[in-house]
């Protein structure tokens, strides 16, 4: 007996060491490949050594300069920079969080505190679950015709002026090629991953919260806004952010609404940060302004330009792109700890 | 002297005149002679399809300590939080039958809940403070009243913690995380939370029974405390702590109301087997 134990101990012991290898291996094999991309673009933007150069288009020279960040799209490769994308994706996520936190927060706010467990909002949660599993795409298909065009609704294109303190803010009807069509494009886009985000940071918030605030008489409303949300608020902003950092990258539904591919000036003509406060009638302009983000140039440089230098400008922009993905990543992590820390229940 | 049931108690009270002379005065602050502050009559609850309490009728006097005993599952805190609606947010529940505080229908429609509320405080097994400061925690009732009076909120935040025992021990640091305190501190800044809002009656759902012996002993002497000037009715788990801090006692077993009476006669000479059983320690 011993025996034929010994051998299947022997075999069951090397089936268990086979496992954690595999599972070891799936580790290293996405983490390797990031770090060989990440090499690679790093090395190919500063010019260090170029593994997929071929004759003329060689790099030799850094492209991860200041001048990428504070010029304008130029036709030489050594002078062309991105700062009117920069500015875009600035302008373009604010106006998304803008739009998305609210409503998506309000929608989480009515799923989880206020709705009935009943077929319809079962059928509600289910259908945000596959919105959010919807190519981006459609969604630019959808702004397109809703946003963009507006169905045709709008014979001539026009625009209302809304009065604010500094002066008329000019939303043009149907918004056309416009930041606000962009901006409610990717609303859409992402409101699915905020809603989700924000349920469970609301559903992570304890039942004994909400039942001491009502036990004291607060009525639902003070309890969400002055207990609920606050204490919800952490996870709400990491999900946010997340979500805001896939819009950052969305390069298809940005076409397809129209963002232009060359422009040499930024949203309502803030050309630097000083300028958000000595042209502030600027900032009026800016929903109604045409633009241009940082995945959209990017694939202009690879794809459309004649110079092969572009590339590698490229590149660099994909660096500038990715180390502001990784802030804002990081952000959002740096959120959910520190505040994590302070809400120990 | 002569043991009394509850009941006889009550037929008394309305026997003897309002005025009494001076020799009875000491007979006088017995809470039973406490006009009726809070009372349930043929109180069915369900959930859903269960049933979970079966005609409930008791009534308790003003200014005393009522305490809920019974095996888990019987019923007794579903009872408790019928008297300020907190099973109201439980979805599909419903009841029969009146639960009157001071007379006045509480389930009727006239009645706010949120106003009931603050006349009804409650405190939860598990001490919830917010995740503030100290402070606010107990600024938080009196602020979502209307009171904004920085002065006002403050002679309450003080006024509160010294009612709850708790104001030498969290002086200093008033600002600092609720959080940050101890169990017991925890569950008496819970109990100093709720006298914030000035209610009358105070229920207590097995407010000791996550916290070490010294932390319930301070608890206890709480409540003695408190029943000078509130209402208050306590479940527990524990029949010494029934015994020691309340008047009266109510004896439910498979949501029933099996026995109700004041506290002594009801752990000397219980009228019921089971109650006797369950304070004997032979189930539960």
């Amino acid at each position: 007996m011993s025996d034929v134990f010994q051998r299947r101990l022997k075999r069951r012991q090397r089936t268990s060491r086979i496992f954690e290898l595999v599972c070891l291996l799936s580790t290293w094999f996405g983490l390797v490949v990031l770090v060989v991309l990440l090499t690679g673009l790093m090395l190919k933007a500063t010019g260090t050594w170029d593994p997929t150069a071929t004759g003329a288009a060689k790099a030799t020279e850094n492209w991860l300069t200041p001048t990428l960040l504070t010029n304008h799209m130029s036709s030489d490769p050594e002078r062309a920079g991105m700062v009117a994308s920069i500015w875009g994706t600035c302008w373009l996520i604010l106006l998304t969080a803008l739009l998305s936190v609210p409503v998506g927060l309000g929608a989480a706010v009515y799923l989880e505190e206020y709705a009935h467990e009943n077929w319809l909002t079962r059928f509600i949660r289910l259908n945000i679950a596959n919105l959010a599993g919807v190519p981006s795409i459609v969604f630019g298909i959808l702004g397109l015709t809703a946003f963009v065009r507006m169905f045709g609704f709008f014979g001539d294109p026009t625009a209302i002026g809304v009065p604010l303190g500094i002066g008329m803010l000019k939303i043009p009807l149907p918004f056309g090629k416009s930041l606000l069509s962009g901006a409610f494009t990717l609303s859409l886009l992402i409101l699915p991953i905020v809603i989700i985000a924000s349920q469970e940071a609301l559903r992570a918030v304890p039942q004994s919260i909400r039942h001491a605030s009502l036990a004291i008489g607060a009525t639902k409303w003070q309890t969400i806004w002055h207990q609920v949300l606050p204490a919800s608020l952490p996870g709400v902003m990491t999900g946010v952010i997340l979500a805001l950092s896939r819009a950052i990258g969305e390069t298809a539904p940005i076409i397809v609404v129209g963002a232009a591919s060359y422009i040499r000036f930024n949203p309502g003509n803030i050309e630097r940060m000083s300028e958000l406060v000595t042209k502030a009638d600027g900032l009026l302009l800016v929903p109604s302004s045409q633009y241009t983000v940082m995945p959209l140039q990017i694939y202009n440089w690879v794809l459309n330009s004649p110079d092969p230098e572009f590339k590698n400008v490229a590149s660099a922009a994909i660096v500038v792109l990715l180390v502001i993905l990784l802030l804002m990543n990081g952000i959002a992590v740096y959120i959910r700890n520190h505040f994590s820390k302070r809400l120990d229940w | 002297m002569e043991l009394r049931t509850f009941d006889n108690l009550i037929a008394q009270r309305k026997e003897e005149p309002e005025t009494k002379p001076e020799s009875e005065k000491q007979e006088a602050k017995s809470p039973a002679a406490n006009p009726i502050k809070v009372e349930t009559r043929n109180l069915d609850f369900f959930y859903g399809p269960l049933q979970a309490l079966f005609g409930i009728s008791m009534a308790m006097p003003e200014k005393s300590v009522t305490a809920l005993i019974g095996p888990s599952g019987c019923g007794k805190s579903t009872y408790l939080r019928t008297l300020n609606r907190m099973n109201d947010i439980v979805e599909g529940t419903r009841i029969h039958g009146e639960v009157m505080v001071d007379s006045e229908d509480i389930y009727s429609s006239q009645v706010d809940v949120v106003e009931l509320r603050k006349k009804v405080g409650m405190v939860f097994q598990k001490s919830n403070p917010f995740p503030k400061s100290i402070f606010d925690n107990i600024a938080f009732g009196p602020r979502i009243g209307g009171q904004r009076n920085k002065k006002e909120l403050e002679e309450i935040v003080v006024r509160s913690l010294k009612q709850a025992a708790l104001w030498d021990e969290v002086k200093d640091r008033l600002h600092s995380s609720a959080l940050a305190m101890s169990g017991g501190q925890q569950q008496r800044l819970c109990i100093a939370r709720t006298l914030a809002t000035n209610p009358e009656v105070i229920l207590m759902d097995e407010p000791a029974s996550a916290l070490d012996p010294a932390s319930t002993s301070r608890i206890e002497d709480l409540i003695f405390e408190l029943k000078k000037n509130y209402t208050i009715i306590i479940v527990t788990h524990n029949m010494q702590q029934a015994a020691r801090v309340s008047d009266f006692t109510a004896f439910f077993y498979q949501g029933r109301l099996i026995e109700f009476g004041t506290t002594r006669d009801l752990f000397t000479t219980p009228k019921e087997k089971q109650t006797e059983d369950y304070i004997t320690g032979r189930f539960g």
